[in-house]
């Protein structure tokens, strides 16, 4: 859009969102005379914050992706005529070719896909939860909402600290777990996956000495076995915690958008005689879907950057259960140099959050379509002179 | 389509529900206070075992674990954390995250208030760039910041602690919002009045704008309070630690060996203490954050 539409389309939506009173002193601005001085204040107001992301986000995009296509090795500057151009060797060595550092990126990529699988859907269905009790008729809310959010504004390192107390070997965890006589691990240095301890529970292998047709192959250097083993022990520790400190923010999100849910529906349906689970999934479910979709795409993107937890608390550990693609490559750079890798590891991470959101969108979108469709066959079906009444009515 | 809808069934249905429905709805109510209550538990007792064990020995933290009586009750954890750089590190907080607050409420505002009513040539592009930007996930910044940081010759500076985390888009699209939706009808008349762009937006805009500043405040009071993985990439000279880079050490370096769980937790309390204080304070502010900065990630 440039300043050459006449006024009222030149305003852009700004009187589009403000109430009905704006329209009328708006036509008084025809007056075009202050329109260089506007556009000089503009680029005055916008300037220093348009500089600062400029220099701050843009700039560093661009440096480290051509830092992603050299070797340089964190001497001296990465444009300077020593630093070697190795085009896509780096995103080779993380993604094609076999050997340790692909080895490792992958068990990273696999931690992290365990890690989102299990603290997405677990920290959606307890906002949600959380959020559609405390929208009923109960007393003491603010006190429960306070408690539930209060996590999300702590920093990440207060709650790990108390978190690393929680579940030391003989911490309160276990203490719990002994009072009903569960001999609890020794939570974050126990690097068995969970997937590995189920199936040997239910008798399906013996995790000690794993099927051979699982470990002989698999894709991108990680055995079948690797691929499968589930989230540790230590990791899952981890994702107890994540889903604890974020739960609340998410619920947040949903007792605001419970508090838009039409009375009048809610209504109509108790007087069908729906009973409290028929009217979540026909009336409430629905009207929560922008916010579901919101939280699911936030809980994507943040759970694929986790980083502060491994940091403080796992370093990785224990057998590298806990490594992630965002710990990988702070620690490819700032411990063993490999400043191109670690930039390379930065762009895959950048491109799994966008194809996944991406996916995510197109999934719900479908989705949405289909459930209208098939609520509106459910009513026409449950209903039949209603429905002939509401489009009679239209 | 409803109104329409109620009226044929209104008499019939009521009753038939309410006679079944009152007992079932009494233990629907008392399950919500058992679910409610459990939570609350599972939320609470990490604190109340937080500060409690601040409180301990040593011994008495690593043994019992889960009592909520200090036995002794001591202070020890305390007076060892202020032989360590705790203070420093408390200081060092402070003015970054006072800096980073006061410049991107600032910025913020101007910046959003220019695109949501000034008319300029390449506005909408400059719009779409912040949408953009607000969707590059931070930690990706992570190694990309420190080269731009050691390029420019600010690595391992106070600058580098706080200059980077000026950069909001995500608050600029906040105030943009809040600025279109206020009525303009005030601005224009002082703009009539001959008043000068910037004169109209100190005086007459942001006085008016004064719950949107208080939630940026509180935002980016809190967001620069907490952050730690910036801190770790701008610098590493040990007098630069803030209290997140700091703490952490007291697990992850030296300190971190030994059982010393009152200390760790008695710093953690201690760096807990100026965010609680600010959300108990501001709480209904903190919950309209939460809605409007949903897109921050």
């Amino acid at each position: 859009m440039t300043a050459v539409p006449a006024p009222a389309g030149g305003l852009g939506n700004a009187p589009a969102r403000g109430p009905g009173g704006v329209v009328a002193p708006r036509l008084t601005r025809s007056r075009g005379s202050s329109r260089a001085g506007q556009g000089r204040a503009a680029w005055a107001f916008t300037g220093p914050g348009l500089v600062l992301i400029g220099l701050f986000v843009l700039v560093p995009i661009l440096m480290a992706f051509w830092v992603s296509l050299t070797d340089w090795r964190g001497r001296g500057s990465p444009f300077s005529s020593a630093v070697g151009f190795v085009g896509l060797d780096n995103y080779a060595t993380i993604l094609t070719e076999p050997g340790l550092p692909r080895q490792d990126f992958m068990t990273a990529l696999r931690n992290n896909g365990w890690y989102v699988l299990l603290v997405v859907p677990l920290q959606t269905a307890i906002a949600l939860g959380l959020a559609v009790v405390l929208n009923s008729r109960i007393r003491a809310k603010s006190f429960f909402r306070t408690a539930f959010y209060f996590p999300t504004v702590t920093s990440s390192v207060a709650i790990s600290l108390v978190f690393i107390f929680l579940f030391t070997g003989g911490g309160a965890v276990n203490g719990l777990l002994g009072l009903v006589g569960i001999d609890g691990p020794n939570w974050f240095s126990d690097s068995r996956g969970l997937v590995h301890l189920l199936g040997d529970g239910v008798g399906l292998w013996d995790a000690g000495n794993p099927p051979a047709a699982l470990t002989d192959g698999g894709p991108l250097g990680l055995s079948w076995w690797d691929w499968l083993s589930g989230p540790s022990i230590a990791l899952a520790a981890l994702i107890v915690l994540v889903v604890w400190t974020s739960a609340g923010g998410y619920m947040l999100m949903f007792l605001a958008a419970l508090q838009d849910v039409p009375k009048d529906v809610q209504e109509a349906a108790v007087m069908d005689g729906a009973n409290p689970w028929q009217r979540f999934r026909a009336v409430t479910l629905p009207a929560l879907k922008p916010t579901l979709f919101l939280v699911i795409t936030l809980g994507l993107i943040g759970t694929w950057q986790v980083f502060d937890q491994v940091y403080l608390i796992s370093q990785g550990n224990p057998a590298k259960t806990t490594l992630t693609p965002a710990y990988l490559s702070y620690t490819s750079a700032f411990e063993t140099g490999q400043w191109g890798r670690a930039a390379a590891m930065s762009f895959v991470l950048f491109a799994i959050i966008i194809v996944l959101t991406s996916v995510q969108r197109f999934v719900m979108r479908d989705k949405d379509a289909i459930a209208e469709k098939k609520a509106a066959r459910a009513v026409a079906r449950r209903s039949p002179s209603k429905t002939t009444f509401f489009h009679a009515g239209q | 389509m409803t109104t329409t809808l109620e009226a044929p069934v209104e008499t019939p249905a009521p009753a038939p529900r309410r006679s079944g429905g009152r007992p079932l709805r009494q233990v629907g109510r008392f399950l919500a206070y058992v679910v409610l209550v459990f939570f609350s538990i599972v939320y609470l007792y990490p604190f109340l075992i937080q500060i409690v064990t601040s409180f301990k020995t040593n011994s008495d933290a690593t043994n019992s674990p889960l009592t909520l009586l200090p036995d002794p009750v001591t202070t020890a954890a305390f007076s060892r954390l202020l032989e360590t750089d705790f203070t420093l590190w408390a200081f060092n907080s402070v003015w970054v995250s006072v800096l980073v607050t006061g410049l991107r409420v600032f910025l913020d505002s101007l910046a959003g208030y220019a695109l949501a009513r000034l008319r300029f040539r390449g506005r909408s592009a400059v719009f779409t760039a912040i949408l953009a930007v607000m969707a590059v996930p931070s930690v990706v910044l992570l190694i990309p910041k420190f080269l731009v940081l050691n390029q420019l010759g600010i690595y391992d500076t106070p600058v580098a602690l706080f200059l980077p985390l000026v950069a909001d888009a995500a608050g600029i699209f906040i105030m943009k919002q809040f600025f279109e939706s206020v009525p303009a009808s005030i601005e224009e008349a002082a703009r009539i009045d001959g008043a000068g762009t910037f004169r109209v937006f100190w005086s007459v805009v942001l006085p008016m704008a004064r719950p949107a500043l208080i939630t940026l405040t509180i935002l980016s009071f809190q967001a620069s309070w907490n952050e730690l993985p910036h801190f770790i990439v701008a610098s590493q000279d040990r007098d630069l630690y803030t209290l997140t880079k700091g703490v952490a050490t007291l697990t992850t370096g030296q300190l971190g060996s030994g059982n010393q769980f009152p200390l760790t937790l008695g710093a953690a309390l201690l760096m807990t203490i100026p965010v609680a204080v600010v959300f108990f304070v501001f709480q209904r502010y903190f919950v309209a954050g939460a809605n409007e900065g949903g897109v921050k990630g």
